[in-house]
């Protein structure tokens, strides 16, 4: 590894631990610095600041960190995928085609008095996150243009967000509630059991998304260079397909739909390596996407203090600028 | 078919099971460039991609090293074959020792690491390119002719027994495309590559290739040396060009003759005239021209040009019927341009040509 990739590891990695701590201190209750360490080597004899911190504010920056990671990732392989640099989750529509699946999903299951755990959560989100990959699939083999790719996708996402909506207005008065919430994304209410399962999930993906980078990088030279080397395409592209739809699949079943951290952290942490080798931009984006989720969800938390935003409106404000600068650079390096 | 690296057997390409060349039946040697030529959309990249691997075979056998290349692993057969296509790539915050290094993929383990012996390889390809200037710089901000040698670089450190060129000049100007065949000389008798390749500059074709397969229709018309291929008018039928223009001892073709009755005379030989002919071209305004002996320099020029033309046999002093024939054509055109300064035995009756002008006031300066 080079040295400045090196240091920017390092940087990477403190900035996270810095802003864990911050989630972890600051909310309507505020805890000090000294406590944190006393609750985690579990001296600390102030059973509600240990209640707040394991309870609460654990999974909650863990959902974060870990949600945020999948997203980065995820809009990572989907950018390697289609050549295209501002594709993601959320832009290609598949974030919403998870919230319709899950969505109906959980109205159906409540209706009848039942709750879904997690893991089916997950199944119900990845089928959704399939339908919508099947219909970007379908356009992208008939259209080339890489800027029609992404209108389509955001139509496709329009459709599905207003189907979800037209549902929600119709479903139970109790349902709504925690409904309505969760469509809007946000990293509330995820309890430490929730975190187990989208850590088992998500980690695994990201893990054999790791194994497999050297044939992403190879990919990036474009399909004809890929194969020539070897890549057994086909293959390739069905597992980069699952694995984006994994890791979108499970932060759309946590946390709802949230947009531009897939845009936006993987152009960042290229530009702040310097290289697009995916050996170094897989982990260096699970770690930019799970600081880039922890400041949000700061924010969401915070600024309007008691009210909560969804974590979208945050994400939208930060990433949004970022996506604009990219097709920016992108038309200029055409001018060339 | 035991000393051929690459050879097919009655193979058929194409796209959706859509023939488009049958019946292709050709052997490769190893140190050898081999060239498809033929016309637009004749099939010449078909059948490159086919041989790649990169679509699939509608029937027939492609062996290498006499083995079914459709029972060879990937890995293997990135081992043995490497390519250069025209697909441009567009890669992100790239250096070109980058792109170069993916070269080593096949060789290299589950993580892509980069060995002592890799990184041997990597700057020996770079070397044989010239690209030493260029190696850390990013791929998107250097030239078309620069992302060709760093892709034939990246094709060449693949370490192949074959290398398959889709037209490797198409981009470049004449100096890369000197440069650019300079490398692949020197690689084929360096490393004893196969080179196959496709290119549209036919007198490329003709000074490069060892054989030239031709492709016309829907099949392999002939395949040959550039001695047999490009002599007679074969290389006019190929192309489909009328017969007369395309010259087979420059390798380039002269631009469609006018027509019409001849409005001047030009008096030339030595060479001297290949620019006046061309400019009367231009000017459309038909011309003839002589004397010419048929061994001069611009008799082709002057032959595909000229709406008439009077010449004399080789090494022979011009003749008396010559004469004759030209001075009938002066006489009919009453403008004549002369190209000659001076006048030797051989061509004297061209100094009666010049004279007889003079006098009769029909002498031009174009």
């Amino acid at each position: 590894m080079k040295k400045r990739h090196m240091i920017c590891f390092s940087v990477l990695i403190m900035l996270l631990i810095f802003l864990m701590g911050l989630n972890i201190s600051l909310g309507s209750v505020k805890i000090p610095v000294s406590e944190i360490f006393d609750i985690i080597t579990g001296k600390s004899n102030n059973i509600s600041f240990v209640n707040i911190v394991k309870e609460i504010r654990f999974p909650r920056i863990m959902a974060s960190i870990i949600l945020g990671g999948a997203l980065s990732v995820s809009g990572f392989l989907l950018q390697t995928f289609f050549a295209n640099p501002i594709a993601g989750p959320f832009v290609l529509g598949i974030s919403s085609g998870a919230k319709l699946t899950v969505a109906l999903a959980m109205i159906f299951f409540l209706q009848r008095g039942m709750i879904l755990n997690s893991a089916s959560m997950i199944a119900v989100s990845f089928i959704g996150s399939m339908i919508s990959m099947g219909f970007i699939l379908l356009i992208s083999g008939r259209v080339k243009k890489s800027s029609m790719l992404v209108v389509s996708g955001i139509m496709i996402g329009y459709i599905c967000s207003s189907v979800t909506d037209f549902i929600v207005t119709f479903a139970d008065d109790s349902n709504i509630v925690s409904l309505h919430n969760w469509s809007m994304g946000s990293f509330s209410g995820i309890d430490n059991k929730d975190v187990k399962v989208m850590s088992i999930v998500i980690l695994t993906a990201v893990v054999f998304t790791f194994v497999i980078s050297k044939q992403i990088g190879a990919y990036q030279l474009g399909e004809v260079y890929a194969q020539n080397l070897g890549v057994n395409i086909k293959l390739f592209r069905l597992m980069l397909i699952i694995l984006s739809s994994i890791l979108s699949a499970s932060v759309t079943a946590f946390a709802g739909p949230v947009s531009f951290v897939g845009i936006a952290v993987p152009h960042l942490i290229k530009n702040f390596f310097g290289t697009s080798k995916p050996a170094i931009v897989i982990p260096a984006s699970f770690f930019g996407g799970a600081s880039f989720c922890l400041l949000c969800d700061l924010i969401a938390r915070m600024i309007f203090a008691p009210t909560e935003l969804s974590i979208s409106s945050v994400t939208a404000v930060l990433g949004a600028p970022v996506v604009i600068f990219i097709m920016l650079k992108n038309s200029k390096s055409k001018q060339r | 078919m035991k000393d051929s690296i690459l050879y097919t057997d009655r193979l058929s390409v194409g796209y959706d099971k859509k023939i488009l060349i049958e019946d292709i039946n050709i052997k490769i040697s190893a140190g050898k460039i081999f060239t498809l030529i033929g016309a637009n959309g004749a099939g010449k990249s078909t059948i490159l991609k086919s041989i790649s691997k990169q679509l699939e075979l509608i029937s027939g056998t492609v062996y290498i090293n006499t083995k079914n290349i459709n029972l060879i692993k990937n890995r293997e057969f990135s081992k043995s074959v490497s390519i250069m296509m025209t697909e441009r790539i567009n890669p992100e915050l790239m250096t070109c020792r980058d792109i170069i290094e993916y070269g080593r993929y096949p060789y290299t383990g589950q993580f892509g690491t980069l060995s002592e012996y890799d990184k041997n390889k990597v700057d020996e390809a770079i070397r044989l390119v010239n690209a030493e200037e260029i190696a850390e710089k990013n791929f998107n901000f250097i030239s078309d002719g620069q992302k060709q040698r760093v892709m034939l670089a990246k094709a060449i450190c693949q370490e192949p027994d074959i290398l398959i060129l889709d037209e490797p000049t198409s981009f470049l100007d004449i100096y890369h495309k000197l440069e650019l065949f300079d490398i692949l000389k020197k690689l084929v008798y360096q490393k004893n590559i196969a080179v196959i390749m496709s290119l549209h500059e036919i007198d490329f074709a003709q000074k490069i290739s060892d054989y030239i397969i031709c492709i016309n229709g829907d099949k392999i018309d002939r395949i040959g040396t550039p001695e047999e291929i490009f002599s007679g008018e074969y290389i006019s039928r190929l192309y489909n060009i009328p017969s007369g223009i395309y010259n087979e001892y420059y390798g380039t073709p002269e631009l469609k003759a006018v027509t019409g009755n001849p409005e001047v005379f030009v008096i030339s030989g030595q060479g001297r005239g290949i620019n006046t002919y061309r400019r009367l071209q231009r000017l459309n305004i038909p011309f003839s021209a002589g004397i010419i002996h048929e061994n001069d320099i611009e008799y082709p020029v002057a032959k595909a040009l000229a709406s008439e033309l009077v010449s004399e046999k080789a090494f022979e002093p011009i003749g008396e019927d010559a004469f004759k024939k030209a001075l009938d054509m002066i006489d009919s055109c009453k403008k004549v341009i002369c190209c000659l300064e001076s006048f030797g035995t051989m061509n004297n009756y061209n100094r009666n040509l010049f004279e007889y002008s003079k006098e009769k006031r029909y002498l031009n300066i174009l």
